[in-house]
Protein backbone atom coordinates (compact mmCIF):
# COMPACT_ATOMS: atom_id res chain seq x y z
CA UNK A 1 0.00 0.00 0.00
CA UNK A 2 1.31 3.44 -0.86
CA UNK A 3 2.07 5.66 2.09
CA UNK A 4 0.76 9.26 1.97
CA UNK A 5 1.02 12.42 4.06
CA UNK A 6 -2.40 14.04 3.87
CA UNK A 7 -3.53 14.94 7.38
CA UNK A 8 -2.14 14.75 10.91
CA UNK A 9 -5.05 12.57 11.98
CA UNK A 10 -4.35 10.06 9.22
CA UNK A 11 -0.61 9.98 9.89
CA UNK A 12 -0.98 9.28 13.61
CA UNK A 13 1.13 9.83 16.70
CA UNK A 14 3.82 7.25 16.15
CA UNK A 15 4.73 8.37 12.64
CA UNK A 16 4.55 12.05 13.66
CA UNK A 17 7.12 11.43 16.40
CA UNK A 18 9.35 9.64 13.92
CA UNK A 19 8.96 12.50 11.42
CA UNK A 20 9.95 15.05 14.10
CA UNK A 21 13.16 13.08 14.71
CA UNK A 22 13.73 12.86 10.97
CA UNK A 23 13.17 16.64 10.68
CA UNK A 24 15.90 17.16 13.28
CA UNK A 25 18.17 14.99 11.14
CA UNK A 26 17.33 16.99 8.00
CA UNK A 27 17.86 20.30 9.80
CA UNK A 28 21.38 19.11 10.67
CA UNK A 29 21.94 18.30 6.99
CA UNK A 30 20.84 21.85 6.15
CA UNK A 31 23.53 23.32 8.41
CA UNK A 32 26.36 21.45 6.69
CA UNK A 33 28.73 23.12 4.22
CA UNK A 34 27.03 21.07 1.50
CA UNK A 35 23.33 20.83 2.38
CA UNK A 36 22.49 18.47 -0.48
CA UNK A 37 22.39 14.69 -0.13
CA UNK A 38 21.93 11.99 -2.78
CA UNK A 39 19.12 10.22 -0.93
CA UNK A 40 16.32 10.51 -3.50
CA UNK A 41 18.33 10.33 -6.72
CA UNK A 42 16.14 9.10 -9.56
CA UNK A 43 12.87 9.99 -7.82
CA UNK A 44 10.52 12.56 -9.32
CA UNK A 45 8.42 14.93 -7.24
CA UNK A 46 5.62 16.84 -8.97
CA UNK A 47 4.27 20.00 -7.35
CA UNK A 48 0.61 20.47 -8.30
CA UNK A 49 -0.43 23.91 -7.12
CA UNK A 50 -3.98 24.89 -8.00
CA UNK A 51 -3.88 27.78 -5.55
CA UNK A 52 -1.43 30.64 -5.09
CA UNK A 53 1.53 29.95 -2.88
CA UNK A 54 5.03 31.28 -2.55
CA UNK A 55 6.64 29.80 0.51
CA UNK A 56 5.04 26.36 0.49
CA UNK A 57 5.74 25.73 -3.20
CA UNK A 58 9.32 27.03 -3.02
CA UNK A 59 9.91 25.14 0.20
CA UNK A 60 8.75 21.80 -1.26
CA UNK A 61 10.77 22.44 -4.41
CA UNK A 62 13.94 23.15 -2.43
CA UNK A 63 13.30 20.21 -0.07
CA UNK A 64 13.06 17.80 -3.02
CA UNK A 65 16.19 19.29 -4.60
CA UNK A 66 18.17 19.03 -1.34
CA UNK A 67 17.39 15.31 -1.46
CA UNK A 68 18.50 15.13 -5.13
CA UNK A 69 15.02 14.32 -6.44
CA UNK A 70 13.94 15.76 -9.79
CA UNK A 71 11.10 18.25 -9.53
CA UNK A 72 8.33 19.38 -11.82
CA UNK A 73 6.05 22.23 -10.91
CA UNK A 74 2.63 22.80 -12.37
CA UNK A 75 1.42 26.32 -11.81
CA UNK A 76 -2.18 26.49 -12.83
CA UNK A 77 -1.89 29.88 -14.48
CA UNK A 78 0.28 28.39 -17.25
CA UNK A 79 -1.25 24.92 -17.61
CA UNK A 80 -3.87 23.12 -19.65
CA UNK A 81 -6.20 23.39 -16.67
CA UNK A 82 -7.05 26.74 -18.21
CA UNK A 83 -8.08 24.92 -21.39
CA UNK A 84 -10.63 22.98 -19.39
CA UNK A 85 -8.64 19.83 -18.67
CA UNK A 86 -10.10 18.04 -15.68
CA UNK A 87 -8.11 17.49 -12.52
CA UNK A 88 -8.19 13.76 -13.12
CA UNK A 89 -6.85 14.06 -16.69
CA UNK A 90 -4.10 16.38 -15.47
CA UNK A 91 -3.03 13.93 -12.77
CA UNK A 92 -3.16 10.92 -15.07
CA UNK A 93 -1.17 12.74 -17.75
CA UNK A 94 1.57 13.72 -15.33
CA UNK A 95 1.49 10.27 -13.77
CA UNK A 96 2.20 8.75 -17.19
CA UNK A 97 5.44 10.73 -17.25
CA UNK A 98 6.60 8.82 -14.18
CA UNK A 99 5.99 10.63 -10.90
CA UNK A 100 6.87 9.17 -7.49
CA UNK A 101 5.16 11.81 -5.37
CA UNK A 102 2.55 14.48 -5.99
CA UNK A 103 2.55 17.54 -3.73
CA UNK A 104 -0.97 18.91 -3.98
CA UNK A 105 -2.48 22.25 -3.04
CA UNK A 106 -6.10 22.93 -3.91
CA UNK A 107 -8.84 25.28 -2.70
CA UNK A 108 -11.19 22.30 -2.23
CA UNK A 109 -11.00 20.06 0.82
CA UNK A 110 -10.33 16.40 0.09
CA UNK A 111 -8.55 16.80 -3.26
CA UNK A 112 -5.37 14.98 -2.05
CA UNK A 113 -7.50 11.89 -1.36
CA UNK A 114 -9.05 12.10 -4.84
CA UNK A 115 -5.62 12.47 -6.43
CA UNK A 116 -4.39 9.39 -4.54
CA UNK A 117 -7.21 7.35 -6.05
CA UNK A 118 -5.99 8.18 -9.57
CA UNK A 119 -2.28 7.47 -9.20
CA UNK A 120 -0.07 4.88 -7.53
CA UNK A 121 2.29 7.71 -6.48
CA UNK A 122 2.57 9.00 -2.92
CA UNK A 123 0.50 12.13 -2.22
CA UNK A 124 1.50 14.99 0.07
CA UNK A 125 -1.13 17.51 1.10
CA UNK A 126 0.26 21.04 0.75
CA UNK A 127 -3.05 22.59 1.83
CA UNK A 128 -6.60 21.61 0.87
CA UNK A 129 -9.37 24.15 1.33
CA UNK A 130 -10.20 24.81 4.99
CA UNK A 131 -9.28 21.24 5.83
CA UNK A 132 -5.60 20.50 6.44
CA UNK A 133 -2.03 21.73 6.01
CA UNK A 134 -0.05 18.96 7.70
CA UNK A 135 3.48 19.96 6.64
CA UNK A 136 2.87 23.39 8.21
CA UNK A 137 1.83 21.59 11.38
CA UNK A 138 4.96 19.45 11.33
CA UNK A 139 7.26 22.44 10.88
CA UNK A 140 5.41 24.33 13.64
CA UNK A 141 5.76 21.43 16.05
CA UNK A 142 9.44 21.03 15.16
CA UNK A 143 10.05 24.77 15.62
CA UNK A 144 8.53 24.64 19.12
CA UNK A 145 10.44 21.47 20.00
CA UNK A 146 13.71 22.97 18.80
CA UNK A 147 13.34 26.46 20.31
CA UNK A 148 12.07 25.21 23.67
CA UNK A 149 14.48 22.26 23.81
CA UNK A 150 11.65 19.76 24.20
CA UNK A 151 11.45 16.09 23.38
CA UNK A 152 8.42 14.74 21.56
CA UNK A 153 6.33 15.25 24.69
CA UNK A 154 4.72 18.72 24.82
CA UNK A 155 2.95 18.09 28.14
CA UNK A 156 2.46 21.33 30.11
CA UNK A 157 2.94 23.57 27.07
CA UNK A 158 0.19 26.18 26.63
CA UNK A 159 -0.46 27.45 23.10
CA UNK A 160 -2.92 30.17 22.04
CA UNK A 161 -3.91 30.24 18.36
CA UNK A 162 -5.39 33.61 17.41
CA UNK A 163 -7.46 34.65 14.43
CA UNK A 164 -9.67 33.11 11.79
CA UNK A 165 -9.78 29.61 13.29
CA UNK A 166 -12.89 28.65 11.38
CA UNK A 167 -11.48 29.06 7.86
CA UNK A 168 -7.90 28.10 8.66
CA UNK A 169 -6.41 24.77 7.63
CA UNK A 170 -3.27 25.83 9.49
CA UNK A 171 -5.21 26.20 12.74
CA UNK A 172 -6.83 22.80 12.25
CA UNK A 173 -3.64 20.84 11.49
CA UNK A 174 -1.43 22.66 13.97
CA UNK A 175 -4.02 22.22 16.73
CA UNK A 176 -4.18 18.49 15.94
CA UNK A 177 -0.42 17.94 16.04
CA UNK A 178 0.04 19.97 19.25
CA UNK A 179 -2.76 18.14 21.05
CA UNK A 180 -1.39 14.83 19.83
CA UNK A 181 1.97 15.71 21.40
CA UNK A 182 0.27 16.63 24.67
CA UNK A 183 0.13 20.44 24.53
CA UNK A 184 -2.83 22.49 25.76
CA UNK A 185 -4.34 24.54 22.90
CA UNK A 186 -6.64 27.57 23.28
CA UNK A 187 -8.41 29.18 20.34
CA UNK A 188 -8.78 32.97 20.48
CA UNK A 189 -11.16 34.59 17.97
CA UNK A 190 -14.41 36.50 17.51
CA UNK A 191 -17.35 34.11 17.89
CA UNK A 192 -18.04 34.32 14.14
CA UNK A 193 -14.57 32.99 13.35
CA UNK A 194 -14.70 29.99 15.67
CA UNK A 195 -15.81 26.61 14.32
CA UNK A 196 -19.44 25.72 15.18
CA UNK A 197 -18.39 22.72 17.23
CA UNK A 198 -15.00 22.06 18.75
CA UNK A 199 -13.44 20.30 21.69
CA UNK A 200 -10.84 23.05 22.03
CA UNK A 201 -11.04 25.65 24.82
CA UNK A 202 -11.99 29.01 23.30
CA UNK A 203 -11.99 32.64 24.38
CA UNK A 204 -12.80 35.95 22.73
CA UNK A 205 -10.37 37.89 24.95
CA UNK A 206 -6.77 37.84 23.76
CA UNK A 207 -5.72 40.00 26.71
CA UNK A 208 -6.72 37.23 29.13
CA UNK A 209 -4.14 34.78 27.74
CA UNK A 210 -1.38 36.80 26.06
CA UNK A 211 0.74 37.13 29.20
CA UNK A 212 0.62 33.51 30.28
CA UNK A 213 1.04 31.36 27.15
CA UNK A 214 4.21 29.55 26.08
CA UNK A 215 3.36 30.03 22.41
CA UNK A 216 1.32 32.79 20.78
CA UNK A 217 0.37 31.64 17.29
CA UNK A 218 -1.06 34.45 15.14
CA UNK A 219 -3.03 33.46 12.03
CA UNK A 220 -3.33 35.55 8.91
CA UNK A 221 -6.57 37.51 8.86
CA UNK A 222 -7.75 37.54 5.28
CA UNK A 223 -8.84 41.01 4.29
CA UNK A 224 -11.58 39.59 2.05
CA UNK A 225 -13.37 38.32 5.16
CA UNK A 226 -13.44 41.79 6.65
CA UNK A 227 -16.78 43.53 6.56
CA UNK A 228 -18.54 40.51 5.00
CA UNK A 229 -20.78 40.38 8.04
CA UNK A 230 -18.19 38.34 9.91
CA UNK A 231 -16.08 40.94 11.65
CA UNK A 232 -17.24 44.53 12.00
CA UNK A 233 -14.21 46.11 10.32
CA UNK A 234 -10.43 45.89 10.24
CA UNK A 235 -9.86 48.48 12.91
CA UNK A 236 -12.14 46.74 15.38
CA UNK A 237 -10.55 43.35 14.65
CA UNK A 238 -7.06 44.74 15.17
CA UNK A 239 -8.02 46.47 18.43
CA UNK A 240 -9.16 43.18 19.92
CA UNK A 241 -7.10 40.45 18.23
CA UNK A 242 -3.90 41.94 16.77
CA UNK A 243 -0.49 41.84 18.36
CA UNK A 244 0.20 45.47 19.21
CA UNK A 245 2.93 47.12 21.29
CA UNK A 246 1.06 46.64 24.55
CA UNK A 247 0.40 42.94 24.01
CA UNK A 248 3.92 42.32 22.72
CA UNK A 249 5.24 43.79 25.96
CA UNK A 250 2.97 41.45 27.93
CA UNK A 251 4.46 38.32 26.28
CA UNK A 252 6.65 36.24 28.53
CA UNK A 253 10.32 36.54 27.67
CA UNK A 254 10.57 32.78 27.05
CA UNK A 255 7.36 32.65 24.99
CA UNK A 256 7.40 32.02 21.25
CA UNK A 257 5.63 34.22 18.71
CA UNK A 258 4.65 32.24 15.63
CA UNK A 259 2.94 33.06 12.33
CA UNK A 260 2.55 30.79 9.29
CA UNK A 261 2.88 33.66 6.81
CA UNK A 262 2.11 35.53 4.73
CA UNK A 263 1.70 38.21 7.35
CA UNK A 264 -0.78 41.07 7.09
CA UNK A 265 1.07 43.93 8.69
CA UNK A 266 -1.38 46.40 10.16
CA UNK A 267 -4.14 43.78 10.48
CA UNK A 268 -3.13 40.98 12.86
CA UNK A 269 0.43 42.26 13.29
CA UNK A 270 0.73 45.86 14.46
CA UNK A 271 4.35 45.49 15.56
CA UNK A 272 7.43 44.46 13.62
CA UNK A 273 7.97 40.86 14.77
CA UNK A 274 11.59 40.84 13.58
CA UNK A 275 12.32 43.17 16.51
CA UNK A 276 10.91 40.70 19.04
CA UNK A 277 13.31 38.06 20.36
CA UNK A 278 10.30 35.76 20.87
CA UNK A 279 9.57 35.65 17.12
CA UNK A 280 10.15 32.33 15.34
CA UNK A 281 8.68 33.47 12.03
CA UNK A 282 11.86 33.12 9.99
CA UNK A 283 12.85 29.93 11.85
CA UNK A 284 9.53 28.49 10.70
CA UNK A 285 10.46 29.20 7.08
CA UNK A 286 13.89 27.60 7.49
CA UNK A 287 12.50 24.60 9.37
CA UNK A 288 9.85 24.15 6.68
CA UNK A 289 12.49 22.85 4.30
CA UNK A 290 13.72 20.27 6.82
CA UNK A 291 10.16 19.18 7.67
CA UNK A 292 9.30 18.70 3.99
CA UNK A 293 12.56 16.82 3.39
CA UNK A 294 11.56 14.53 6.24
CA UNK A 295 8.12 13.92 4.73
CA UNK A 296 9.45 13.25 1.23
CA UNK A 297 12.21 10.98 2.51
CA UNK A 298 9.75 9.10 4.70
CA UNK A 299 7.48 8.46 1.72
CA UNK A 300 10.05 7.76 -0.99
CA UNK A 301 13.14 6.68 0.91
CA UNK A 302 11.72 3.69 2.69
CA UNK A 303 10.20 2.12 -0.40
CA UNK A 304 6.79 2.44 1.24
CA UNK A 305 7.80 -0.16 3.81
CA UNK A 306 6.49 0.63 7.26
CA UNK A 307 8.90 0.04 10.07
CA UNK B 1 17.80 -22.84 17.52
CA UNK B 2 20.48 -20.24 18.04
CA UNK B 3 24.07 -20.56 18.90
CA UNK B 4 26.20 -17.79 20.41
CA UNK B 5 29.94 -17.98 20.50
CA UNK B 6 32.03 -15.26 22.14
CA UNK B 7 35.24 -14.80 20.16
CA UNK B 8 36.66 -11.76 22.00
CA UNK B 9 36.21 -10.80 25.64
CA UNK B 10 36.32 -7.26 27.11
CA UNK B 11 40.09 -7.48 27.70
CA UNK B 12 40.66 -8.61 24.10
CA UNK B 13 38.65 -5.63 22.82
CA UNK B 14 40.66 -3.24 24.98
CA UNK B 15 43.98 -4.69 23.84
CA UNK B 16 42.94 -4.59 20.17
CA UNK B 17 41.88 -0.95 20.51
CA UNK B 18 45.18 -0.05 22.20
CA UNK B 19 47.12 -1.67 19.36
CA UNK B 20 45.02 0.12 16.75
CA UNK B 21 45.65 3.44 18.52
CA UNK B 22 49.42 2.80 18.31
CA UNK B 23 49.11 1.91 14.61
CA UNK B 24 47.16 5.07 13.83
CA UNK B 25 49.81 7.20 15.56
CA UNK B 26 52.63 5.34 13.83
CA UNK B 27 51.11 5.47 10.34
CA UNK B 28 50.40 9.20 10.57
CA UNK B 29 53.70 10.06 12.35
CA UNK B 30 51.79 11.56 15.23
CA UNK B 31 48.20 12.74 15.34
CA UNK B 32 48.49 16.47 14.62
CA UNK B 33 45.97 16.48 11.76
CA UNK B 34 44.02 13.34 12.65
CA UNK B 35 40.24 13.47 13.14
CA UNK B 36 38.30 10.37 14.25
CA UNK B 37 34.78 9.95 12.87
CA UNK B 38 32.70 7.14 14.36
CA UNK B 39 30.17 5.68 11.96
CA UNK B 40 26.61 5.74 13.33
CA UNK B 41 25.75 3.78 15.27
CA UNK B 42 28.19 0.94 15.99
CA UNK B 43 31.35 2.97 15.38
CA UNK B 44 30.57 5.78 17.79
CA UNK B 45 31.63 4.16 21.08
CA UNK B 46 34.63 2.63 19.35
CA UNK B 47 35.79 6.06 18.12
CA UNK B 48 35.46 7.36 21.69
CA UNK B 49 37.51 4.46 23.02
CA UNK B 50 40.15 4.80 20.30
CA UNK B 51 40.23 8.54 20.97
CA UNK B 52 40.90 8.11 24.66
CA UNK B 53 43.67 5.58 23.95
CA UNK B 54 45.28 7.96 21.43
CA UNK B 55 45.02 10.80 23.97
CA UNK B 56 46.69 8.61 26.60
CA UNK B 57 49.57 7.59 24.31
CA UNK B 58 50.08 10.78 22.27
CA UNK B 59 47.66 13.72 22.44
CA UNK B 60 43.92 14.37 22.15
CA UNK B 61 42.31 14.35 18.71
CA UNK B 62 38.90 15.69 17.62
CA UNK B 63 36.21 12.98 17.65
CA UNK B 64 32.96 13.21 15.70
CA UNK B 65 30.28 11.03 14.17
CA UNK B 66 29.12 10.42 10.63
CA UNK B 67 25.66 9.22 9.64
CA UNK B 68 25.20 7.63 6.23
CA UNK B 69 21.40 7.18 6.12
CA UNK B 70 20.98 9.67 3.27
CA UNK B 71 23.96 8.42 1.27
CA UNK B 72 23.19 4.70 1.12
CA UNK B 73 22.76 2.85 -2.18
CA UNK B 74 19.84 0.77 -0.88
CA UNK B 75 17.45 3.67 -0.23
CA UNK B 76 13.95 2.56 -1.15
CA UNK B 77 14.83 -1.06 -0.42
CA UNK B 78 14.56 -1.08 3.35
CA UNK B 79 12.86 0.84 6.15
CA UNK B 80 14.39 4.13 7.17
CA UNK B 81 15.83 4.57 10.62
CA UNK B 82 16.11 8.25 11.47
CA UNK B 83 17.42 9.78 14.63
CA UNK B 84 21.18 9.77 14.37
CA UNK B 85 23.12 12.56 12.78
CA UNK B 86 26.55 13.58 11.66
CA UNK B 87 28.57 15.71 14.01
CA UNK B 88 31.87 16.81 12.56
CA UNK B 89 33.44 18.94 15.29
CA UNK B 90 36.21 20.52 13.28
CA UNK B 91 37.26 21.63 9.82
CA UNK B 92 38.35 18.48 7.96
CA UNK B 93 39.86 20.23 4.96
CA UNK B 94 43.52 19.08 4.74
CA UNK B 95 43.21 16.78 7.75
CA UNK B 96 43.43 13.00 7.93
CA UNK B 97 40.05 11.51 8.68
CA UNK B 98 40.00 8.07 10.29
CA UNK B 99 36.58 6.46 9.79
CA UNK B 100 35.82 4.09 12.65
CA UNK B 101 33.31 1.25 12.57
CA UNK B 102 32.72 -1.87 14.61
CA UNK B 103 32.29 -4.39 11.79
CA UNK B 104 33.39 -4.27 8.15
CA UNK B 105 31.21 -6.51 6.00
CA UNK B 106 30.04 -5.71 2.43
CA UNK B 107 31.73 -2.29 2.40
CA UNK B 108 28.56 -0.50 1.30
CA UNK B 109 28.25 1.53 4.50
CA UNK B 110 31.88 2.65 4.11
CA UNK B 111 31.23 3.69 0.51
CA UNK B 112 28.29 5.79 1.70
CA UNK B 113 30.46 7.23 4.48
CA UNK B 114 33.12 8.31 1.95
CA UNK B 115 30.43 10.34 0.17
CA UNK B 116 29.08 11.72 3.43
CA UNK B 117 32.55 12.84 4.57
CA UNK B 118 33.24 14.61 1.29
CA UNK B 119 30.16 16.80 1.91
CA UNK B 120 32.05 18.32 4.83
CA UNK B 121 35.21 19.10 2.89
CA UNK B 122 38.19 17.51 1.20
CA UNK B 123 40.43 15.74 3.69
CA UNK B 124 44.03 15.09 2.70
CA UNK B 125 43.41 11.40 3.34
CA UNK B 126 40.68 9.12 4.63
CA UNK B 127 41.65 5.94 6.50
CA UNK B 128 39.47 3.16 7.82
CA UNK B 129 39.67 1.51 11.24
CA UNK B 130 37.44 -1.45 12.11
CA UNK B 131 37.39 -3.71 15.13
CA UNK B 132 36.19 -6.73 13.13
CA UNK B 133 36.74 -7.51 9.46
CA UNK B 134 34.37 -10.36 8.69
CA UNK B 135 34.96 -10.58 4.93
CA UNK B 136 32.27 -10.85 2.20
CA UNK B 137 33.21 -7.55 0.54
CA UNK B 138 31.00 -6.41 -2.35
CA UNK B 139 33.04 -3.30 -3.15
CA UNK B 140 36.78 -2.61 -3.55
CA UNK B 141 37.26 -1.33 0.01
CA UNK B 142 39.96 -2.37 2.46
CA UNK B 143 40.60 -1.30 6.06
CA UNK B 144 43.85 0.37 7.17
CA UNK B 145 43.58 -0.69 10.81
CA UNK B 146 41.98 -3.97 11.90
CA UNK B 147 41.27 -5.22 15.41
CA UNK B 148 40.66 -8.79 14.33
CA UNK B 149 40.02 -10.71 11.12
CA UNK B 150 37.03 -12.93 11.73
CA UNK B 151 36.06 -15.35 8.97
CA UNK B 152 32.27 -15.77 9.10
CA UNK B 153 29.50 -17.15 6.96
CA UNK B 154 26.91 -14.68 5.68
CA UNK B 155 24.30 -16.68 7.64
CA UNK B 156 25.86 -15.46 10.88
CA UNK B 157 25.57 -12.15 12.73
CA UNK B 158 28.45 -10.49 14.51
CA UNK B 159 27.58 -8.59 17.68
CA UNK B 160 30.13 -6.10 18.94
CA UNK B 161 30.05 -4.22 22.25
CA UNK B 162 32.78 -2.92 24.58
CA UNK B 163 32.21 -6.17 26.50
CA UNK B 164 33.21 -8.40 23.64
CA UNK B 165 32.53 -9.82 20.21
CA UNK B 166 30.01 -12.62 19.70
CA UNK B 167 29.09 -14.67 16.65
CA UNK B 168 25.38 -15.52 16.49
CA UNK B 169 24.00 -18.19 14.21
CA UNK B 170 20.42 -19.38 13.83
CA UNK B 171 16.98 -17.73 13.95
CA UNK B 172 17.82 -15.39 16.80
CA UNK B 173 19.77 -13.01 14.56
CA UNK B 174 19.13 -9.35 15.26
Amino acid sequence: MTLHFRSIEEVGTERIRRLLDLTEHMAAVGRRPNPKVPALRGKTVCNLFFEDSTRTRMSFDLAAKRLSADTMTLAVSSSSVNKGESLRDTVETLDAMGVDAFVVRHRTSGVPWQVASWTPAAVVNAGDGWHAHPTQALLDAYTIRHRRGLTNDFGGLKVAIVGDIRHSRVARSTTEILQLLGAEVIHVAPRTLLPPTSDVVTTTHLDDVVGEVDVLYMLRMQRERMGAGIVPDGGEYSRRFALDERRAAALRSDALLMHPGPMNRGVEMMVDPTELQQSTILDQVTNGIAARMAVLFDLLGSGGIEE
Amino acid sequence: MTHRKQVLGPEDVRRAVTRMAHEIIERNRGVDDVVLLGMQRGGVWLAQLLGSEIARIASAVPIGTIDVTLHRDDIGMRPVTPGTSSDVPTEIQESTVVLVDDVLYTGRTVRAALDAVSDFGRPRAIQLAVLIDRGHRELPIRPDFIGKNLPTSSEEEVEVTPDGVTIIEGDDKA
